[in-house]
């Protein structure tokens, strides 16, 4: 076992990552009537933009302060401020989240001292403006991710009195994991707030009259409520605490934290359905029981052809860590463990996880393609799993790719991707078994020809001569 | 305001874009563009290093290292379908992913550094190096480091003047038209004219359109000398100066560049398109009116009559099947708009919306002498311009990039991708059939028919 961190290097050859605003936007999507603006200029937000529709199959408006040559020379105040008037009117949200760019951050706009002027002089009272510093060159979007929900939580939550729901944080999971989430809190008949919950909101069913703002979101009531809250699961567990909501609110106001995994795996399910149990004081549904069931009766059906796989894994941490974990208990065992972030506590977390093991891993922190590409062929891995961007292994050197995480732009339906709990992890399973068993159909009647038939021709020959 | 009025208001406007809108027929103004996007509007515009990008990204041997931070690089990692008949080098993302050190103390050195490092790894030719926003402000100077890493290696280091705040797309093409000049060099101005040898100009090569073309002239018997820049290299394009003439297709992006071309190494050039049979036909007659080889001309004929019996048919057919749908178009540049209006007069669809994010004020005039009357035209909508008057004008369908199509589906509108990363060719003959097909395509799947009005 060894890793490597590769964030002396000097040229960031096909990046494994995005930045930091990017990231931003997302949790801001999953809260009811919100949008967001970014200060910088205009071509960051319209990329940004066009990454996120691009998974999602879904609008992504979210505006700019476009600043112009001398905004960035004279301060882009004026802009930023006829950009939230402009919003304000076309969108009427209920919320708005105000984002950095690398270009807002370098000429040193002082965000927070706009904003609160503007909320004075339009008597806008308290109206929420969350204010997130996200300069592109200072994290990945994954820490944007998680400084947004932070932010707003922290813009939000007031001093409450106790009552019996619990906070759920998800990270960038898609919206059919988060539903996946939520129908395993309604069977343990506990009530929660789920933040940020874009489940409806980034995957919409047709329906008439369009809306500009999509219905659904964490209610901005709720989160003013998180802070009474009987306890916060947040899975998270590879971030930072400085950027951790759940810290926060354990810091702030009290409430006990269960810093879990992503429910992805028969083990990281386990300990969501435990804490669950405990929080909820109700038994597991015999029904979940028999989802656990399947879940097993899947593993076993497949674990001998799970076993071929050398699996190359790369995204967010947080993933990451939950397919890693999935991978090792069905014996895809990881050769290479990547991720173009900071990888939080993620190499921490995965050395535990690697105590008795004896196999090679390699470790990738803030790295690149090149980077993965050259020890995935170095470690013979046969199966990638991660997000489109790894398609660049499987077009240079043939390691067919399960699509996994953010963002899936080269086939349709990431939003709609089923990995956690029991019946998530059995069809994310599946996807990998079936990748591997495809690969190996594909290719074993020549190899073989190759391997044995060749030789015995020659063999015949020589005989023969 | 008139347009909105006459269009019956929409619950919310901005008072700032009213200039931007027109109804044809119903204004005596001219139409406001070429302007900086008004803010928190949404506009669906990009950047210059996107326009720069654009244009330069088909370079196939040339190594592009987007020198700023990682995002920019990111987003634009092998997104566009620029076909290669050589080199792949194009189709990697290099960046300098500036860090917040690098930012306070400055990027040269990082860059220097990079350069040396893609050098060794690579041994390319020739590097574009593109200027995002912040390295205009934390004022590296790109051009000395360009410099001294092309003296030190000998090879061409080319800086694009890229950053993304000093204006739009419109200004992206220009820098990257620059950087092409550059490439060509001064001393080209020697070349000896081959006859009967043309530049193409504005075509990216997407799903091999550049091929198609150069098939074309290889029939007339013209000599295609390099695309600008589709399919293009370092070694080919430095030859630019040889041909006798410039052929320039998406003008948006190009005119400017063969501006300079005549100036500076005496080679006219010819507006085309190639998009829609009739254009296309057309835009061949010229170029061989151009050469005025009877030989030339003849064979065109010969060409055209042979392309045409072939398709023409199969375009007419969906012609009936379309005929009374109507069209709303939203892309990029005014040239794309104007070919999209007459490919759809060609297969029988009125268009009833019509706008891009940087069309210039003669495209505009253009435009507003194609379409009939009550077309609404604008210039860098946003979102809820285009959902009210798709809406409000009944269009059957969009045609737009990436960002607009789930915008139209969600209003139950059928969608043509018209962006950079297609996969199928609509320049040319057999372009017209893959757009009329496409727009059949969906204009008459059997899914509308669930979801009601
Ligand atoms: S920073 Fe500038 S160059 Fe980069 S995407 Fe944003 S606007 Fe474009
Ligand atoms: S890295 Fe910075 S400049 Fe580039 S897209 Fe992101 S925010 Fe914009």
């Amino acid at each position: 076992m060894d890793k490597e961190t590769e964030n002396c290097r000097n040229v960031n050859e096909n990046p494994c990552n995005m930045c930091m605003p990017m990231g931003a936007i997302l949790p801001f999507k999953g809260v009811e009537q919100s949008m967001v603006i970014i200060h910088g200029s205009q071509g960051c937000s319209t990329y940004m933009r066009r990454h996120i529709a691009e998974h999602f199959n879904e609008p992504i408006d979210v505006a700019s302060s476009s600043l112009n040559e001398k905004g960035t020379i004279y301060g882009g105040e004026a802009s930023l401020i006829k950009g939230l008037d402009n919003l304000i009117k076309l969108y009427n949200p209920g919320l708005v989240g105000v984002l950095t760019t690398c270009l807002a951050e370098t000429i040193g706009e002082d965000v927070e001292r706009i904003t609160s002027k503007y909320l004075k002089e339009r008597e806008l009272g308290d109206f929420p403006l969350v204010t997130v510093s996200t300069p592109g060159y200072g994290g990945a979007h994954t820490d944007g991710y998680f400084l947004a929900v932070k932010r707003m939580v922290a813009r939000l939550a007031k001093k409450t009195e106790k009552h019996s729901r619990i906070n759920v944080i998800v990270p960038n999971l898609s919206p059919a994991d988060i539903r996946e989430i939520k129908r395993i809190l309604h069977m343990f008949k506990v009530e929660f707030t789920l933040c940020p919950d874009f489940s409806d909101t980034l995957d919409r069913p047709f329906e008439r009259p369009y809306k500009k703002i999509p219905g659904g979101g964490t209610k901005l009531s709720d989160i003013a409520e998180m802070p009474g809250a009987a306890a916060t699961i947040q899975m998270g567990i590879t971030v930072d605490d400085d950027i951790s909501p759940g810290r926060y609110l354990e810091a702030e106001f009290g409430v006990p934290l269960y810093n879990l995994p992503v429910p992805m795996g028969i083990e990281n399910t386990d300990l969501f359905i435990d804490v669950l149990k405990q929080l909820s004081g109700n038994k597991v549904p015999e029904s979940l029981e028999r989802e656990r069931g399947r879940l097993l009766d899947c593993m076993i059906d497949s674990h001998k052809y799970n076993f071929q796989g050398r699996s190359v894994i790369f995204g967010e941490p947080e993933n990451v860590y939950a397919i890693f974990k999935t991978c090792m208990e069905n014996g895809v065992y990881p050769v290479v463990v990547a991720t173009g972030s900071k990888p939080g506590k993620m190499i921490e977390l995965l050395n535990n996880e690697l105590n008795n093991y004896r196999g090679e891993v390699h470790f990738l922190n803030e790295t690149d393609f090149a980077q993965i590409r050259k020890k995935s062929i170095r470690m013979n891995a046969n199966i990638a799993i991660g997000h489109s961007d790894g398609r660049y292994l499987t077009e240079r050197e043939g390691i067919p790719l399960v699509r996994h995480g953010f963002p899936i732009h080269d086939r349709v339906g990431g939003q709609r991707l089923l990995s956690v709990g029991y019946v998530g992890t059995t069809m994310f399973l599946d996807r990998i078994t079936n990748t591997l068993l495809e690969n190996k159909y594909n290719s074993y009647r020549n190899s073989m020809y190759q391997k044995y038939y060749k030789k015995l021709k020659v063999a015949g020959q020589q005989l023969q001569g | 305001m008139i347009a909105m009025k006459e269009a019956g208001l929409p619950d919310v406007f901005i008072k700032e874009r009213e200039d931007f809108i027109h109804t044809k027929g119903k204004q005596k103004k001219q139409l406001k563009c070429e302007n900086d996007s008004v803010a928190g509007c949404v506009s669906q515009r990009a950047c210059v290093y996107c326009g720069a990008r654009v244009v330069l990204n088909p370079v196939t041997d040339a190594v592009h290292l987007v020198h700023g931070p990682i995002g920019c690089a990111s987003y634009t990692w092998d997104i566009r379908g620029s076909l290669s008949s050589g080199a792949e080098l194009y189709r990697f993302s290099f960046s300098t992913d500036l860090k917040e050190e690098d930012v306070i103390f400055g990027g040269e050195k990082k860059l220097a550094r990079a350069i040396d490092e893609l050098v060794l790894k690579y041994n390319p030719k020739l590097i574009f190096v593109y200027a995002t926003c912040i390295v205009g402000v934390i004022g590296d100077d790109l051009e000395a480091v360009c410099k001294a890493a092309a003296r030190k290696h000998g090879i061409k280091v080319i800086p694009v003047q890229s950053s993304g705040f000093i204006g739009n797309k419109s200004a992206g093409y220009r820098a990257a038209c620059d950087a092409l000049l550059r490439l060509i060099g001064p001393t080209s101005r020697n070349e000896t004219k081959e006859s009967k040898c043309v530049n193409y100009l504005g075509d990216f090569n997407l799903a091999g359109e550049v091929w198609i073309i150069g098939n074309y002239l290889k029939q007339m018997g013209i000599k295609l000398n390099v695309a600008f820049t589709g399919d293009s290299s370092c070694e080919t394009l430095k030859t630019a100066a040889r041909a006798s003439l410039n052929i320039v297709q998406c003008a948006g992006s190009m005119i400017y560049l063969a501006e300079k071309m005549d100036e500076i190494y005496d080679i006219p050039y010819l507006n085309v398109s190639f998009l829609g049979l009739e254009d296309t036909a057309e835009s061949l007659r010229k170029i061989a009116r151009f050469f005025g080889d009877l030989k030339i001309i003849h064979k065109t004929e010969e060409l055209i009559k042979k392309e045409v019996n072939a398709y023409s048919g199969t375009v007419q057919s969906y012609r009936e099947k379309l005929k009374g749908k109507k069209a709303a178009i939203y892309v990029g540049g005014g040239f794309k708009a104007i070919s999209l209006v007459k490919q759809f007069s060609e297969i029988g669809i009125d268009v009833v919306m019509i706008g891009t994010q940087t069309g210039r004020q003669e495209e505009y005039e253009i435009i507003n002498e194609l379409v009939d009357e009550g077309t609404v035209i604008l210039d860098d909508a946003n979102p809820t311009e285009l959902e009210k008057f798709m809406v409000e004008k009944g269009a059957h369908l969009l045609v737009g990039g990436v960002k607009e199509r789930p915008l139209a589906y969600k209003l139950g509108i059928a969608f043509i991708d018209h962006n950079h990363d297609r996969k199928h060719p609509l320049s040319g003959f057999a372009g017209a059939v893959n757009f009329a097909r496409e727009v059949y395509s969906t204009v008459c799947s059997p899914v509308w028919k669930y979801i009601g009005t």
